[in-house]
């Protein structure tokens, strides 16, 4: 067939609309996450060395998020024989890269192709887990979870439980989803079911930030916990978040949250991509409100939560706000701000604020203008401050 | 003709129990003891099943292979020369040569648009326009379709026009999914086909019972045609629980729907070895006590005639499910997210090009007919290019609809909660109006009025 780039290089010169999202020329807000400079990411193996959570004089490799999970995946498969890694067009790489070379190193009977069934990949490396193994099942989209739903709530949360006297248990199940909104995956591949799972005792649902807090934090799902794990993995960061991660085996604990920058007025709450808007926001208002200095917190895991940390760091701030990208109606930040009025009521000197999606499903033209974006985050921090 | 359905007892006769079209399967809740002497079973779960001293477990491998209906071979002749022509006339093969042809001009320009950035998402069809177009055709207007995602040539059959798939792709204020839907989730109300969704399966259990509602509905209305429901989806989706509940439920429902199986030989890079271990998806239909046929998806007489059949076949003794598997092969990428390269061989997808495409074998049909010749592909692919482009051109400057649409159908009415939420939503657009581009939309922020 003759080429057709011909007409199409005609229909070029007009005016050219990007499909979604695209940065105003005249924005100082809402601009593209630098994951270059963004304070979130370890841009050295010096600040990595910093933190106390990472192995000390640990050998680093800059990887982004979908490498660093690779590596945790490799680490595990190598560290017990009781890790299998399967789930739907995990045998090539995956969808997105995570499953890369692992069925070649570590052969088919551990690496595998499932057929397309969510509700058999859930049962199936539950009864794995069930029988002593460390089943890591990949569900190729959060947004395809659902015909494992029952699988997860009715028998990964509650297996211990049922099974009571017989001390049989699920520990080292992990099922990882890719979550989360890219800018033009609209209904059916942009959701983030963080609070579904989370309204479920029995299942932990985690939630990394950055590539090194990810293979920390998947090491821990696989191996410290005899708990199920969701372990959920925001997919706009496969590629875009870049950060020094150590080579070797470690973990970071789950149900800690991390006081990633500390502050003295303000305290916000979020977990995931926001982290990123959050801090250009706050740097924002940094700049133009001199003197004001705002703590952000990474929840990491989304439950059980760390109250702990939260609570005493609105006790010293007296001002808090929640943000994720999920919708706002029954979501994680209902739960945080209630647990802060409660915890923290006398010292609270605004009402805690969410940010987050609207309460409607991620429509393709309009998911910049549902979901929270860094002027609704700075906005947000105006309104708390000037309260 | 030899189309022949695979009835419940066609294919292993001895083994399976045989019960007439005719009258369902009675199960003799009330008497299941067994007669003294009677050579069969009785059980509630199983009529009819005789009493054997042989211990013998079916062998999948042993059966064989359920064979694959075909018209025209792969030069476009019949393979059978003493049947008659194919049922239809000249210029109902011309409009769907014309149709197949479109989707795939269509797919090559939107394709590259893609790759240009000018689209977020693509899926082409390529190698599957025989099945969708072949299959529509033998649809009336008033039948209702559920389609997976690469059924462009259904709704290309069906009277969508190039307006409608660029309105679709641009998401613009002409879109009838009013821009919420990614590229290729198409739906039109009349002939109905409801819009696409991306989870995969779900619509086959929709399909039985829309079919029954049909069903009801024209029970109740006996002066109006009988409908049925096609519901369309690929092999890796009859992998999902949603398939085996549909299947079951509409066989005992009764419910005249036929489910179309588009067997293109993977599921992203799942190849259809890691997929199922029977029989293709066409054994399963037999399990369920289902009509089934498999046909060359790459014949679209076969196609036709197998979906004509089925479609009276859904309508007769107050209605039955039918099963068609359609065999192809996806020559493209699953869509412009992936690279089938990383894990097929480019040589297999050039050898199945070469080999068969359910175009070429029509129009060595045409030709043979004298109905089609270089001349008239030529300019039909130049005209086609052109209003392609053109459709593409003004769908692309159209405007978004209102960002109102962000929030409404959710609900039927607009929420309290979410009228608050559209109102601040109007206040920070106004409050930072350098860091919002709204031109692209209809009626800029009083959208949200």
């Amino acid at each position: 067939m003759a080429p057709l780039r011909a007409p199409l290089r005609c229909l070029a010169q007009t005016p050219r609309r990007f499909y979604s999202g695209a940065p105003t020329p005249s924005a100082k807000l809402n601009l593209p996450i630098d994951y270059k400079t963004t304070p979130i990411l370890h841009h050295t193996s010096s600040s990595l060395s910093n933190t106390s959570e990472y192995p000390a004089a640990a050998t680093t490799k800059r990887l982004n998020y979908f490498q660093a999970i690779n590596s945790a995946l490799r680490t595990a498969l190598s560290t017990s024989e009781k890790v299998l890694l399967f789930g739907e067009d995990v045998a090539f790489g995956g969808v997105f890269r995570c499953s890369m070379d692992l069925q070649t190193e570590f052969g088919s009977d551990r690496v595998f192709n499932t057929p397309l069934t969510e509700q058999g990949i859930a049962g199936f490396a539950i009864g794995a887990a069930a029988e002593g193994m460390k089943p890591v099942a990949e569900i190729q989209f959060a947004d395809y979870v659902f015909p494992a739903f029952d699988q997860i709530v009715n028998e990964a949360a509650k297996f211990r439980y049922r099974e009571g006297g017989t001390g049989i248990n699920v520990g080292g199940l992990v099922i990882r989803m890719p979550c989360g909104a890219v800018g033009h995956g609209a209904l059916y591949h942009s959701q983030s079911p963080e609070s579904l799972f989370a309204h479920v005792p029995g299942v932990r649902v985690v939630m990394p930030r950055s590539p090194s807090q990810a293979k920390g934090l998947l090491l821990a799902s696989i191996f410290e916990h005899n708990d199920p794990v969701i372990f959920m993995e925001p997919k706009i960061l496969y590629r875009a978040a870049v950060e020094h991660v150590p080579n070797e085996y470690y973990t970071i604990p789950l149900s800690k949250a991390e006081v990633i920058k500390p502050g003295k007025d303000l305290t916000i709450i979020s977990y995931g991509q926001p982290l990123y808007m959050c801090s250009s926001a706050i740097s924002a208002i940094e700049k133009t409100m001199p003197g004001v200095s705002v703590e952000l917190i990474d929840l990491r895991t989304i439950y059980p939560w760390d109250r702990q940390t939260v609570l005493e760091s609105v006790r010293k701030t007296g001002r808090a706000i929640v943000v994720h990208e999920s919708m706002i109606n029954y979501g994680v930040g209902a739960e945080v701000a209630s647990t802060i009025q409660e915890g923290a009521f006398l010292r609270l000197e605004a009402p805690v604020k969410r940010v987050a999606g609207w309460s409607t499903h991620t429509g393709l033209s309009y998911e910049q203008f549902i979901l929270p974006d860094v002027a609704r985050i700075y906005d947000a921090i105006k309104q708390t401050l000037e309260y | 003709m030899s189309m022949k359905l695979l009835a419940r007892s066609g294919l292993v006769r001895s083994q399976i129990a045989a019960t007439a079209h005719t009258s369902p399967a009675r199960r003799w809740g009330s008497s299941i003891s067994q007669r003294p002497g009677s050579d069969s079973v009785r059980f509630p779960g199983a009529v009819n099943s005789k009493f054997t001293t042989d211990m013998t477990f079916l062998k999948a491998s042993d059966l064989p292979a359920i064979p694959t209906y075909r018209v025209l071979d792969s030069d476009g002749e019949l393979v059978d020369k003493t049947r008659p022509a194919p049922d239809v006339t000249d210029e109902e093969v011309l409009t769907w040569y014309k149709n197949m042809l479109s989707v795939s001009v269509m797919d090559v320009v939107m394709f590259e648009a893609q790759r240009q950035g000018r689209l977020s998402f693509y899926m082409v069809s390529a190698g599957e326009e025989g099945i969708t177009v072949g299959s529509a055709a033998a649809l009336t207007p008033d039948d209702v379709v559920f389609a997976q995602y690469r059924e462009a040539g259904v709704f290309q059959q069906r009277g969508f026009t190039l307006k409608n798939f660029m309105s679709q792709l641009f998401a613009n204020c002409n879109d009838t999914g009013r821009g919420r839907n990614m590229p290729v989730h198409y739906g039109q109300n009349y002939p109905r086909m409801h819009t696409i969704s991306s989870p995969l399966a779900t619509q086959i259990p929709q399909a039985a019972g829309a079919a029954y509602a049909l069903k009801l509905q024209d029970l109740q209305n006996p002066n109006r045609d009988p409908r049925i429901v096609a519901c369309y989806f690929g092999e890796g989706a009859a992998s999902e629980g949603d398939f085996h509940a549909a299947l079951n439920i509409a066989a005992t429902r009764s419910c005249p729907v036929v489910f179309l199986c588009r067997n293109n030989g993977y599921a992203i890079s799942t190849p259809t070895l890691e997929q199922y271990r029977g029989d293709g998806i066409a054994s399963r239909g037999v399990g369920y006590g289902i009509d089934t046929i498999r046909v060359d998806g790459n014949d679209v007489f076969a196609v036709h005639e197998a979906m004509k059949e089925a479609r009276r076949l859904a309508l007769s003794d107050g209605g039955r499910p039918v099963l068609i598997e359609a065999m192809s092969y996806r020559v493209s990428h699953h869509s412009t997210s992936d690279d089938s390269f990383a894990y097929r061989a480019r040589v297999e997808v050039e050898d199945w090009k070469r080999r068969d495409n359910p175009i070429i074998r029509l129009r060595k049909w045409l030709e043979n007919q004298g109905l089609w010749n270089e001349e008239k592909e030529k300019e039909t692919r130049d005209e086609m290019r052109k209003a392609v482009l053109k459709e593409f051109g003004e769908a692309e400057r159209e405007k978004k609809p209102p960002l109102r649409e962000a929030f409404r159908d959710v609900y039927e009415e607009i929420t309290e909660e979410q009228r608050e939420q559209m109102s601040e939503l109007k206040r920070i657009l106004e409050t930072y109006p350098d860091e919002y581009d709204l031109r692209p939309y209809k009626d800029g922020a009083k959208g949200l009025d």
